[in-house]
């Protein structure tokens, strides 16, 4: 078990030293300069250089990796150029929005998603089965930017009953928050959840046409029995796998619902972040979506050794 | 069984309360204008995001005029002015008992910092050319400013109207871009980035109170999200509607107020003067030929916008109409094209910035270009690329932008600007713009500027952007026009 986190931290350091590389030599070579997208088209030369000069963007390359990389190291993010705020500050203020949302959605598609995997497998073939493989082929066949106009037509523009969008912020209290996510939570969810159950679905048909599973029959025990007892943990590390994907891209890609929604979330604040030249906001929260991104994997390959105990005792399987 | 049956029962139950809880009408002194653009930061005298003063200008901040919705030159912190016989010396008497919203007190010494500090050498000012004929800024007494000039400026006093001549207080002024202190009828509140800026009435203000108590800008910067929004009541109005296309249907709506108004924002199809085949006037007019306005007009903007003949917003005084100059000729164009040594056309450029006008205004007018054999190469960039590689590096044939700021035709007389257009004749006018007050004499000039560039086809002048107001048809006082950078609230109130 030691053996086996040490070499995960360590891939998880070179990973996120190469990704600092990779993202500062990225943005060195997208044109565009900062000072110009702020100052716009009216600007006197003279005054963007004042700008420049602020934003420490006169200094030579190597200086600026060198400055960030140890900043990084140290926790300290900067300052954002164009909001003019610590960075940070701003990313807080986007992870209060789309980490919750994440945790719900994923909440919600597991909860959907595993019942009706283990549903669909027992009923093999009957039209309990059909009928949730259609839901699945629908939802994975919807995108999820379009479903999402759906429920804001519906609950918003239609009934009423939901804000179609926006964040009312934690200040506001729980149920105001609870209300801005419910519509984004059930557009990102259901996708997911039909993905989900599929794989559910096959990895438990996998298991149960192992010995062991005739074996446990054999000695008595229901074909329920030994779906839930036996079959759901030794199918658990695909589903587990596809989880660990799921959560990364809803942590990160979730622009086009938070776009729909006008969320204030990750996603958003990158595209803005990128198309405004605020190189100093993209680069940490690249690194720190990586870093997420990363312990996301490492969390669920601690998850395979919990579900499968040879990985524990570092056996080859 | 009955447990989790119980649970459900109470989520439900919980859900219908939470939502029941949200219908509660919102008070009518609270308003939810929607925005599209987020600004970056709050401060106008540190970036040229009108999304900047579309928020803080004439709400949080005031200069020493100020402009109306008309356009005007009114009073703002200046009570009143004088001018000089030589027209070079303005005194401004300035409004007494007025504080700033951390309660400094204002006074000529905030009025010495504030255009000192956007005409001095590390000024970030994004128009620091509005303050270039600035000699000198002195305090008389403590209400009294002394700004003397190098040279007479006609259009001084509206200068000092823009968000960029907003004045500060040397104690807040670096901290205006997150916490904005200024002295105008609302006070900022609080910034949720990415989602809201809030603002609540400034009861200490000097002149007339605002009517709101409220006023919260929303972020919404997809289209479709916005039209939800305002269907769905999540917000009241949007000074200036994103998408044109969905225009139709809020009209149709008997809970909204559709107002068409117009901008500063000329949209031309920028020509790089100094290269290839367009350093030939010839070529500049068949283009100009070429053009059908009412189908880029239609095509782009579904009919919302106004066709010009030159840099200059029709709504002025001042405008001349030079449409009739260049009008829709294929025959001509094709002819001219012949004349200028290119029979069978050639091949350019054009590149195309984010917006909608420029994106599906730059398709048609490649296609309208390719009927004269003009064929282009079209090629989308985002902002930081478009302010890159054409604007600063001219590396471009032909490009789409509004130009939004008012009163700009002067950018025409600086040589080293992107469309690279030198012209002795065209710097001397404004030359003489600049020293002439009289507004006779001034209107003289701008409409012999307005003719040159016309005649000279220095761009290809397309049409002046429409501002698309939609809002609750019992909001009163919003915009219609836009003749700053503005939406200002001061005057905007609920009826039943």
């Amino acid at each position: 078990m030691r053996i086996f986190l040490a070499k995960r931290v360590f891939t998880l350091l070179l990973t996120l030293l190469v990704a600092t590389l990779v993202v500062f030599v990225v943005l060195e070579i997208l044109p565009g300069d900062p000072a110009a997208v702020m100052l716009g088209i009216n600007a006197e030369t003279d005054t963007l250089n004042a700008l420049r000069e602020e934003l420490g963007l006169n200094r030579p390359v190597w200086v600026r990796y060198a400055s960030w990389v140890a900043d990084l190291v140290t926790g300290n993010l900067g300052i954002s150029y164009t909001y003019d705020v610590p960075v940070s500050e701003l990313i807080l203020s986007r992870i209060i929005v789309s980490f919750p949302l994440a945790l719900l959605a994923m909440t919600l598609s597991t909860l959907i998603a595993i019942p009706l995997g283990v549903i669909a497998a027992s009923n093999h073939n009957k039209p309990m089965d059909f009928l949730v493989m259609s839901f699945s082929q629908i939802g994975i066949a919807i995108p999820n930017f379009w479903f999402a106009m759906l429920l804001t037509l519906l609950f918003s523009v239609t009934l009423r009953l939901l804000p179609a969008g926006g964040f009312a912020g934690w200040d506001a209290g729980i149920v105001p928050v609870l209300k801005s996510f419910l519509l984004p939570t059930i557009a990102l969810a259901l996708p997911q959840a039909a993905i989900l159950a599929r794989v559910t679905r096959s990895a438990l048909l996998e298991v149960l046409q192992e010995d062991f599973i005739r074996t446990a029959r054999a000695k008595g025990i229901t074909n329920q029995g030994a779906l839930w007892k036996h079959a759901l943990r030794n199918a658990l590390i695909p589903v587990v796998t596809i989880m660990g994907l799921q959560f990364s891209f809803l942590l990160a890609g979730t622009i086009i619902i938070e776009n729909v929604f006008y969320l204030p979330g990750i996603g958003r604040l990158i595209f803005q972040a990128i198309s405004q030249r605020d190189l100093i906001v993209v680069k940490n929260l690249v690194i720190l979506l990586s870093g997420a991104v990363i312990m996301i994997n490492f969390m669920v390959d601690l998850l395979y050794a919990f579900i499968d105990p040879r990985l524990r005792e570092g056996e080859d399987v | 069984m009955s447990k989790i049956k119980t649970i459900v029962t109470l989520i439900v139950l919980s859900l219908g309360i939470a939502i029941n809880a949200s219908s509660v009408m919102a008070a009518k002194d609270t308003l939810n204008l929607g925005m599209v653009l987020e600004p970056t930061h709050l401060d106008p005298t540190a970036g040229a995001a009108a999304s900047i003063d579309e928020v803080v200008y004439a709400n949080i901040f005031e200069g020493l005029t100020r402009i109306d919705k008309n356009g005007a030159v009114k009073p703002g912190l200046a009570s009143s002015w004088t001018v000089s016989e030589d027209k070079k010396t303005y005194t401004f008497n300035l409004q007494k008992g007025v504080s700033f919203h951390d309660g400094a007190s204002f006074e000529a010494n905030d009025v010495v910092f504030s255009l000192n500090r956007a005409r001095g050498e590390g000024s970030v000012n994004a128009q620091k050319a509005l303050f270039k004929p600035i000699e000198s800024v002195t305090s008389k007494d403590s209400h009294t400013v002394v700004v003397t000039l190098t040279q007479p400026t006609g259009s001084f006093l509206f200068n000092m109207g823009w968000g960029d001549a907003i004045i500060v207080d040397k104690a807040s002024a670096e901290k205006n871009k997150s916490n904005p202190i200024g002295t105008g009828p609302f006070k900022f509140l609080k910034w949720v980035k990415g989602d809201r800026i809030v603002m609540v009435r400034n009861d200490a203000y000097w002149g007339t109170a605002a009517k709101l108590k409220t006023a919260t800008i929303k972020i919404i910067p997809d289209p479709a999200a916005a039209v939800s929004a305002m269907m769905a009541g999540d917000i009241d109005g949007f000074a200036n509607f994103p998408a044109p296309e969905s225009l139709a249907q809020f009209k149709s709506d008997p809970r909204f107020t559709v107002v068409i108004g117009s901008t500063e924002g000329e949209t031309i199809l920028s020509t790089n003067n100094q290269r290839g085949p367009f350093k030939n006037l010839k070529v500049r007019q068949a283009v100009a030929h070429a053009l059908d306005r009412k189908a880029i007009i239609d095509g782009a903007m579904f009919g919302y916008g106004t066709p010009i003949g030159t840099h200059f917003a029709p709504h002025h005084p001042a405008y001349v109409d030079l449409i009739a100059t260049h009008p829709y000729d294929l025959e001509k164009s094709k002819q001219l094209l012949a004349e200028a040594g290119y029979p069978d056309g050639f091949k350019g450029v054009i590149k195309l910035p984010p917006p909608s006008y420029a994106r599906r205004g730059g398709e048609i007018v490649a296609s309208q270009l390719r009927k004269i054999g003009i064929n282009l190469e079209i090629i989308p960039v985002e902002w930081a690329q478009w302010l890159d590689q054409v604007f600063k590096k001219r590396d471009y044939d032909l490009t789409i932008v509004s130009h939004t700021e008012p009163m700009d035709i002067g950018i025409y007389a600086r040589k080293d600007y992107y469309f690279a257009y030198d012209s002795p004749k065209f710097q001397a006018l404004m030359q003489k713009l600049d020293a002439t007050v009289a507004t006779d004499a001034r209107y003289k000039i701008l409409g012999d500027a307005q003719r040159l560039i016309s005649a000279e086809c220095v761009n290809g002048f397309m049409f002046q952007l429409a501002k698309h107001g939609v809002w609750n048809k019992n909001i009163r006082g919003l915009w219609e026009n836009s003749p700053v950078q503005a939406n200002d609230l001061t005057e905007v109130y609920w009826v039943d």
